[in-house]
């Protein structure tokens, strides 16, 4: 495997967690590490598991295989393993896998004498679904709750939870979420846009500077964040949808929060009682 | 552990205010606005606000942008009977709405959506006057026009929205209530309509799209705070004399998933990621009850869905 022509002086040994050297070392353009090992592991482990509940059920068409998450009956129990327990177990194998990558990142990144904002990133995915899967059905008392893993089956669970409360657009917490979405894709393509059309300019122009930047954005709207505080508030806006689609799912369920029935669009009633109560406009 | 986080600025420099650069002696004085400093925004990126390069094109688009935002706070208030009161208590519900089904493409009467059109109208022409300035600005600095055509890929999705498949469905009344909770139930109503979105394939992959933009952004902006100590927020710099900083990101990525982008090649990929949301998105609404009038069932047709679902609660 071709090293990049400026590789080989960084592939120095040390920076792992934990083996010392037992598993410091490349395969191909990969590292390796002990949580490379771990991340085969869990990845390897959890497919096969998602092989083996499609061959269960003989079903081979990619977009309609799915795993079922365990009977409400079982509760918080462990499930049979045609009964669910084969989601729990793909469920462990995800958490685990998901859970070495990012420790694996911390590697890399000490090997390469980097910080530690990816793996501090990466672990906002990881709080996403460990919310969907866990936090959540764990507050409702069932396995049952959590997602079936399949491409379509997936889509029509978050159809069904949706249309569970209501209308989840009211969701005032899911609103926050698609706004830090929408805006994150936004200043993506504002942030690429602009380093692209600095590096290639027009025909004949020489290649611009931070200055050409900053000047075209003030021009254009009135303010330039510059290119360091472009990358913290894209990434602050990243993370910030992570989070907040998972808080708004463990919001949306736990009885203590949501007694049965309730609908995040009769949630919104405290405005105008709100109005009421004080007495402006009836 | 004493690390070097880089989450916000320490030690915020103030020097005279930055003009912006005027190469060829015509667009300084076409600069407006007296630019102030903020500390707040100082923390995270640059402090100066202003000046802005408004010109024609700018005055139009703000003009008709506020008179857009102006007739839709006079639909509303119209909506509740012309009480101030009545506006702040049902704000979250009210909306300026478009015409009826039975007005077709023709221009109805005011309070029965022409106001809506007009109102339209205004919003349409701010828009494209912005996407103009957009092209003006980066032409006087001799750069490339990629925000302009990222900004494009957005105004497709605003136009298929807006204007071709409303004149496609021949109605008016398939446009967008200018209102927060009646646009919400607007994309709800669209969903239930046409057999359920989710099995629209342009709509899935806007969404990856969308979703791998936030993605990008995370895993790029983690990149470049982790590199700044080398520079590594010196992008330009960066793609024109490779140094330390960029060859750290990229062997970060090579080492961790096999494959790594240069620092331009990673603009490339943003960008892409970025304007292929809207431009899949507008093509899947624009096929919805056009061409596909149940998205459900021709899902069923083509093999990746089952009559019944997949998914009908927990069991």
């Amino acid at each position: 495997m071709a090293l990049l022509s400026f590789e080989k002086k960084y592939r120095v040994p040390g920076g792992t967690l934990i083996g010392r050297d037992l598993f410091d070392f490349w395969v191909g353009p990969f590292y390796v590490g002990f949580f490379g090992v771990s991340t085969i592991f869990f990845a390897a482990l959890g497919s096969i598991m998602i092989f083996w509940g499609a061959a269960q059920q003989g079903v081979w068409n990619p977009w309609l295989i799915s795993i079922e998450p365990p009977p409400l009956e079982y509760g918080l129990k462990m499930a049979p393993m045609k009964d669910g327990g084969l989601w729990q177990v793909i469920t462990l194998c995800a958490i685990g896998a998901f859970g070495s990558w990012m420790l694996r990142q911390v590697e890399i990144t000490r090997k390469l004498g980097m910080d530690y904002h990816i793996p501090f990133a990466f672990s906002f995915a990881i709080f996403a679904y460990v919310s969907l899967v866990v936090i959540r059905p764990v507050l409702m008392g069932a396995w049952a709750h959590g997602f079936p893993y399949g491409i379509f089956s997936h889509l029509d669970w978050v159809s069904y939870t949706g249309y569970q409360y209501g209308n989840f657009h009211y969701n005032p917490i899911h609103m926050l979420a698609i706004a830090c979405f929408f805006t994150t894709t936004m200043l993506l393509a504002l942030h690429g846009s602009l380093v692209l059309s600095a590096a290639n300019p027009e025909k004949g122009e020489d290649a611009k500077t931070p200055d050409h930047e900053d000047t075209y954005f003030r021009d254009f709207i009135g303010y330039s964040i510059g290119t360091l505080g472009i990358h913290r508030i894209g990434l602050f806006v990243a993370l910030s949808a992570g989070w907040w689609s998972g808080i708004c799912i463990i919001i949306s369920g736990p009885s203590w929060l949501m007694p049965d029935g309730e609908s995040w669009i009769e949630w919104w009633d405290w405005w105008p009682n709100f109005f009421t109560f004080a007495s402006i406009g009836g | 552990m004493a690390e070097y986080h880089n989450i916000l600025t320490q030690v915020q420099v103030r020097g005279p205010a930055e003009m912006g650069l005027d190469e060829r002696g015509i667009v300084a004085k076409e600069r407006g606005v007296e630019p102030r400093f903020s500390s707040l925004l100082g923390y995270i990126g640059n402090a100066q606000l202003g000046p802005i390069h408004l010109g024609m094109f700018g005055t139009i688009a703000l003009f008709l942008g506020t008179a857009w935002f102006f007739l839709t706070g006079v639909g509303m208030l119209q909506s509740v009977d012309w009480s101030w009161q009545a506006l702040w208590r049902d704000l979250w519900w009210i909306s300026l709405d478009p015409p009826g089904e039975e007005y077709g493409l023709g221009f109805p009467p005011i309070w029965e959506g022409g106001l809506y059109l007009i109102a339209s109208t205004c919003l349409l022409i701010a828009v494209l006057s912005w996407w103009i300035r957009s092209y003006l600005r980066a032409n006087e600095l001799g750069m490339g026009k990629h925000v302009c055509w990222a900004f494009a890929a957005a105004i497709w999705l605003f136009l298929v929205i807006g204007l071709f498949r409303p004149v496609a469905m021949g109605t008016w009344s398939e446009m967008v209530p200018y209102g927060i909770f009646p646009h919400l139930d607007w994309t709800n109503y669209l969903s239930l309509n046409h057999g359920n979105l989710f099995y629209n394939p342009f709509h899935a992959l806007s969404i990856v799209f969308l979703y791998g933009s936030a993605l990008l952004f995370a895993m790029h902006g983690a990149t470049i705070l982790a590199t700044s100590r080398m520079g590594g927020d010196r992008e330009l710099e960066q793609i024109y004399d490779r140094g330390t900083a960029s060859e750290r990101a990229a062997l970060f990525w090579r080492w961790t998933m096999g494959f790594n982008a240069s620092m331009e090649g990673i603009h490339r990929w943003a960008w892409w990621f970025a304007i292929l949301c809207p431009i899949t998105g507008g093509i899947g609404i624009l096929l919805t009850g056009t061409v596909v009038d149940d998205w459900f069932s021709w899902a069923v047709l083509h093999g990746f869905a089952i009559e019944g679902g997949l998914y009908n609660g927990p069991s």
